[in-house]
């Protein structure tokens, strides 16, 4: 690990050199009043100050749409795999953290050689969040700040930028930046200032409990009735499924050609909320009710995924569900919280 | 995560390996049945209770659980012409061409019923799975106790594999119990759902191991009349049926509560599904 620094104007001169070096960078730009991930094509549109991006830099590590493989009729398959390297330039620690999450489940168990193979060849520049979002809520998730995960982590300390290389792409990378400098101790002193104030304000939904209580709190939950009280309102339309950095599910299709000659095999994002998430064929719907569709997210992001990742918990507190949920009942803070009161686990001390 | 490396060495776990159909046949108006071998001329390996991922290219996958034993050679499926995959099937004939990925998922407990008294409780299109695990048993008839099989099915048309049923009913080391809920004229059996057999069964339930396999209705029913005869939960197994659409543990579609039924199921023990609401 080295830790460097660079100021603003340099650092605008390296990502217009990364840009013109012809590396494909996607970078966080306003879109109107919102921000998201895109193309960057010049330094000048990076928005490192942004609060939070519609969707999570999920859509990159693990596309909409990504084909799996081709085939030729008849049963003549190929695999597929997505050409070229990737600069993922400003993901924020919550959103580091959840792919973090997604690293060991699709390495785990059966590895993923699509989206394993995909990663390998992204380089993560993660930033230090600079202006909290309405619904952010990671400090009571303990994502405000990231210590791994990422090739390179920028902390903006108001004139420059704490730079942290800490695997050999990102150092790599870095390295030959003009006006580069060894950070001193009072720019490291600024840089754990941000990351104190961050543990500290990125937390508009407090939540009532250690996050690692939640998985017992579940346990008691299962009847309880907020799962029919929230959903009663549910719109079903999958939004929290979709904007959520976590979500992995996925539906896998088929496309072939009009003549049937030739197609490709594709996996697209899928949402437990919708539906028909659970139907077979035949038509019997294994969770037909609204209500345990909802349960069922919520026990995803507070079990049953942690008990597959070492018990670290599924919701990082991005706020983007809170955001995005027409009807208002997506907040998970607001159900954990509800549990607490209810069913009592010991408040966070 | 490794930095340098660009070529991936790891099997691609969504490509199906090529297969052929080898014959096929209708077995009653809706269920087809296959003989499928793999080009590679490998056996695909696979233990009672697992399924493969039938790929038709430009329609999509299908899981099926193999019908047949893995002491025969070459394997089996039965499908029902239900949706995209089954109905493209039911299209074709020997010489055709599939993809197959798998096997996948766990097994039925084979060694564990060793010297064991077994009673599988089949409903309709649940004996396919089940017929893995039998055959397999006949064929090491000797390293089991008394084999009870209890067959329901809904109407006399539906019935599969007349003539092996017909073949394990005249056989002295195999107790068959079949049952036709709506009758008509060319039966003259039992007449009900599966559970009306249960008091029939011919061996000490609180012993055997119990083999569960039919369409979700049946098990709350199946289980409530085990549980009265005293079974004992970790002597039953279910195969629980799943939109399994990976096979691999990462869609997300064949979960019950916090188990993916293609990596921990579909054969499952009864008494590790407590705590699992979903599962019945």
């Amino acid at each position: 690990m080295s830790i460097s620094k660079l100021s603003k104007t340099d650092f605008k001169e390296f990502v217009d050199g990364l840009l013109s070096s012809g590396k494909m960078v996607m970078g966080v730009q306003a879109h109107g009043e919102r921000f998201a991930f895109d193309v960057l094509k010049s330094a000048g549109d990076l928005r490192l100050d942004y609060d939070v991006t519609i969707l999570p830099p999920k859509k990159y590590v693990l596309p909409q749409v990504e084909t799996l493989l081709t085939y030729t009729l008849p049963e003549q398959y190929k695999s597929q795999y997505q050409e070229g390297e990737m600069i993922l330039l400003g993901v924020h620690p919550y959103d580091m953290a959840a792919i973090n999450q997604m690293d060991i489940l699709f390495s785990q168990d059966q590895y993923d050689t699509h989206y394993m193979l995909r990663r390998k060849k992204m380089t993560i520049i993660a930033c230090d969040v600079a202006t909290p979002s309405k619904n952010v809520f990671a400090a009571s998730m303990g994502t405000a700040t990231v210590h791994e995960g990422y090739d390179i982590l920028l902390t903006d300390i108001g004139d420059a930028y704490v730079i942290e290389a800490a695997t050999d792409k990102g150092r790599s990378l870095v390295q030959g930046a003009a006006g580069l400098a060894n950070a001193s101790a009072q720019d490291e002193a600024a840089r754990q200032a941000v990351w104190d104030k961050n543990k500290i304000e990125l937390n508009k939904h407090p939540l009532k409990c250690k996050p690692s209580d939640i998985p017992a709190l579940l346990d008691k939950a299962y009847n309880h009735p907020v799962w029919d009280e929230k959903a009663r309102t549910c719109f079903a339309c999958g939004s929290c499924n979709t904007t959520c950095p976590t979500c992995y599910c996925f539906d896998v299709q088929d496309d072939v050609s009009w003549d049937r000659t030739a197609g490709k095999r594709y996996r697209a994002w899928d949402g437990c909320l919708l539906e028909n998430f659970a139907t077979v064929a035949g038509n019997h719907n294994f969770r037909k009710a609204r209500a345990d569709r909802f349960r069922h997210r919520l026990y995803r992001k507070g079990k049953y995924v942690p008990a597959k990742i070492g018990g670290r918990i599924a919701c990082v507190g991005c706020g983007r569900c809170i955001t995005a949920c027409i009807p208002d009942i997506a907040n998970p803070v607001a159900i954990y919280n509800r549990l607490v009161e209810d069913l009592g686990v010991a408040p966070k001390k | 995560m490794c930095d340098c490396c660009s070529v991936e060495k790891e099997k691609d776990i969504y490509l199906p390996e090529p297969a052929s159909i080898n014959a096929c046949r209708m077995l009653n108006g809706t269920e087809m049945y296959m003989h499928i071998g793999l080009d590679s001329g490998k056996p695909l390996g696979h233990a009672p209770g697992q399924f493969v991922e039938v790929s038709v290219a430009g329609i999509g996958e299908a899981p099926l659980t193999v019908a047949s034993s893995p002491t025969q050679s070459g394997f089996e499926l039965v499908v029902r012409n239900v949706g995209r995959v089954s109905g493209a099937m039911h299209g074709m004939t020997a010489g055709h061409k599939l993809g197959i990925r798998g096997p996948f998922g766990s097994i039925y407990p084979v060694d564990e019923m060793k010297g064991r008294d077994l009673v599988f409780i089949c409903g309709g299109i649940g004996l396919v799975p089940q017929r893995a695990f039998i055959n397999y048993v006949l064929d090491n008839r000797s390293d089991y106790g008394e084999v009870v099989i209890l067959q329901g099915t809904k109407c006399y048309a539906d019935r599969l594999f007349c003539d092996e049923v017909a073949e394990w009913c005249a056989r002295d080391d195999v107790q068959l119990l079949e049952t036709i809920d709506l009758p008509d004229k060319q039966w003259d059996g039992n007449v009900g759902v599966v559970t009306t057999l249960i008091p029939k069964i011919g061996v000490d339930l609180k012993k055997a191991g119990v083999l569960v396999c039919g369409p979700p209705i049946m098990y709350k029913f199946v289980l409530m009349s085990l549980m009265e005869q005293q079974v004992p939960m970790d002597h039953v197994f279910l195969n629980l049926e799943r939109r399994m659409k990976c096979g691999v543990g990462k869609c997300g579609h064949c979960q019950i509560n916090g188990l993916y039924v293609c990596q921990s199921g579909p054969v499952y023990r009864y008494s590790d599904l407590a705590g699992v609401p979903e599962a019945i």
